[in-house]
């Protein structure tokens, strides 16, 4: 049987977790700051509208917002982060496999699903939905790459009313025409200027090429994308082209494990990975998400799938501190009993070290080697006496700190005294 | 509809099925009575604590805290400043107590069917029963299963 990729993309979501508890804006424009307030990181479609830029800084266009009514939010990784682990755990529930692949994205194996992949995907879409409070895209096709371009498609075109299985599409060419080639998943934008130089323009005329001539051009990762357009799957779970906002490692166990001591490594280990991609990037990171789960395949073994995601008080890519967090997170949702397959952690929330905001006051870089010696000693302090008990400068001069709070909405789902409040007369 | 007390009561060895809260300090519940002494015999009938979690949110996921201002619904034993366990992946039925979405303000009221269709309830003879019209944006945001009431 072929297999049936569905790619689940939450809708601008930063924008709707804020939306979430406040059902009076979802008509109006919503936008999201960096750490810090520096630049504008995500946008309601009716920012988009508005012509607000991704990535432009906020100082430069307040006015701008503030006279088109738009909402401004601080970002609140403490509630993104929890409706993303809400948001996973909805699809692990459901499907028989998942694979987080950003904050905001996962692919599903729906291969032979009850009722068939399209309104298996709705009846997913609408629970996702229900449940949590986020609207997502399912897009559904035989590769994951082609599942990516459904998903946009399904996004973009109001009629598909957020759910489109390329599969079962009349014209699957048209949907390729359509598709520009600079937003075929695994093109970058210099492989993307090259090729539309060469008239190379969409996804169906890229499909077009010699497999020869674009293997010698762009790699074998290139191949790769050109076979997935035609349906062969080369992409299996957990690979594929990597995403640029966040950073996932993760990998299935060799033999079952049981044991919380090992689960504790794995996850301190795929957190040291991580970091050492972080920092290679030159960015930090402002929120870690640690998930485990048992093997969904074995009919008859007790499941348990845990998601868990721990906001960090100062983006940082200092190895020690993400440990530290993702080990907490992953006690939290380890459980006794059961036989576990796989378990990884996600980076997000990236951002530019040297671009971060608030370098005024802000210490050095952690994870350089002539601060080590300090880091360790603030760790320590802050592992005997308790978490905070020494903090960065840079996590709070006045000015920022009350510019954030200003534009920080409540942590909704992670403090008891930030929680939703109703009023009954 | 059930109240519960302060979450953080001391651990209860009680026999087994029956509800222990368990604060942090979570102690393994035997499932028979045993003797003390080394090497334990208890080992043998360890159960897993009683999780007062999994009882009032089997559905982590789509389990929602609110919390509550105002006294119109203390006929149903909610108080202002209780906590409300909302679950929004049980379907809302008339006789539900829900937190709905009414002109874009959330309320806490009792959805029950009428003549005209449906209605939200207070429970408290000073409030007014809200009908609702096709004209009305009206929409059930979840439906509230527990109270966590601090006595």
């Amino acid at each position: 049987m072929p297999k049936s990729y569905a790619l689940i993309d939450c809708n601008n979501f930063y924008a709707s977790c804020e939306r979430a508890f406040r059902p009076e804006l979802r008509k109006r424009p919503v936008v999201v700051l960096s750490n810090n307030d520096g630049c504008i990181i995500a946008r309601s479609n009716e920012a988009k509208d508005l012509g607000v830029p991704m990535g432009k800084p906020y100082f430069k266009c307040r006015n701008m917002l503030e006279r088109n009514g738009v909402a401004v939010f601080s970002s609140n990784y403490a509630l993104y982060g929890d409706l993303s682990a809400r948001v996973m755990r909805v699809l692990t529930r459901f499907c028989p496999e998942v694979e987080i692949y950003s904050i905001d994205e996962a692919f599903c194996d729906l291969t032979g699903v009850p009722g068939g992949a399209e309104a298996f995907g709705r009846r997913l879409r609408a629970t996702v939905f229900r449940w949590t409070g986020i609207p997502v895209s399912v897009g559904i096709a035989p590769t994951k790459t082609l599942a990516k371009l459904a998903n946009r498609f399904a996004k973009k075109q109001p009629r598909c009313r957020g759910v489109f299985d390329l599969s079962a599409s009349p014209d699957p060419d048209r949907v390729l025409k359509w598709t520009e080639v600079g937003d075929v998943w695994g093109i970058g934008p210099r492989h993307a200027r090259r090729l539309r130089k060469l008239g190379v323009n969409n996804a169906l005329e890229f499909r077009g090429l010699k497999r020869d001539w674009v293997k010698k051009r762009m790699t074998i990762a290139g191949l790769h994308t050109l076979l997935e357009l035609r349906g062969w799957p080369c992409f299996d779970f957990a690979d594929g082209p990597v995403d640029k906002k966040t950073i996932v490692s993760s990998r299935s166990f060799g033999h079952p494990v049981t044991r919380l001591d090992h689960l504790l490594e794995a996850a301190a280990q795929y957190t040291t990975r991580a970091a050492e991609k972080l920092r290679r990037q030159n960015a930090v990171t402002s929120n870690i998400l640690v998930f485990l789960q048992t093997n969904t395949f074995k009919l008859g073994e007790p499941q348990h799938s845990g998601t868990r995601s721990v906001p960090l008080p100062v983006a940082t890519s200092h190895t020690p501190t993400l440990i530290r967090a993702a080990c907490a997170a992953m006690e939290s949702i380890f459980k006794d009993g059961y036989s576990y397959k796989k378990c990884g952690v996600m980076l997000s929330g990236l951002e530019p070290e040297h671009s971060r905001w608030l370098s005024l006051l802000a210490l050095p870089p952690a994870h350089r080697p002539d601060h080590k010696p300090l880091m360790q000693a603030v760790d320590s302090c802050n592992s005997r006496w308790g978490r905070d008990t020494v903090s960065f400068a840079a996590s709070g001069t006045r000015r920022s700190w009350k510019m954030k709070r200003e534009m920080m909405s409540p942590r909704y789902t992670t403090v008891w005294d930030e929680i939703l409040r109703v009023t009954v007369e | 509809m059930v109240i519960l007390a302060d979450f953080t009561c001391t651990p209860w060895a009680g026999e087994a099925g029956r509800l222990v809260a368990t604060g942090a300090s979570a102690m393994p519940l035997a499932g028979e009575a045993v003797a003390a002494g080394f090497p334990s015999p208890a080992d043998e009938y360890l159960e897993k604590p009683l999780d007062l979690n999994a009882y009032v949110a089997p559905r982590p996921e789509a389990t929602f805290f609110v919390r509550v201002s105002g006294d119109s619904m203390v006929g149903a034993g909610i108080h202002h400043d209780d906590i409300l366990v909302v679950d929004r992946a049980q379907s809302p039925a008339p006789g539900n107590i829900v937190i709905a979405l009414l002109d874009g303000e959330f309320t806490v009221k009792r959805l029950v069917r009428t003549k005209d269709g449906l209605a939200l309830a207070p429970e408290n003879a000073e409030f007014k029963t809200i009908q609702v019209t096709p004209e009305t944006d009206f929409e059930v945001w979840g439906v509230v299963r527990h109270v966590v009431h601090r006595v």
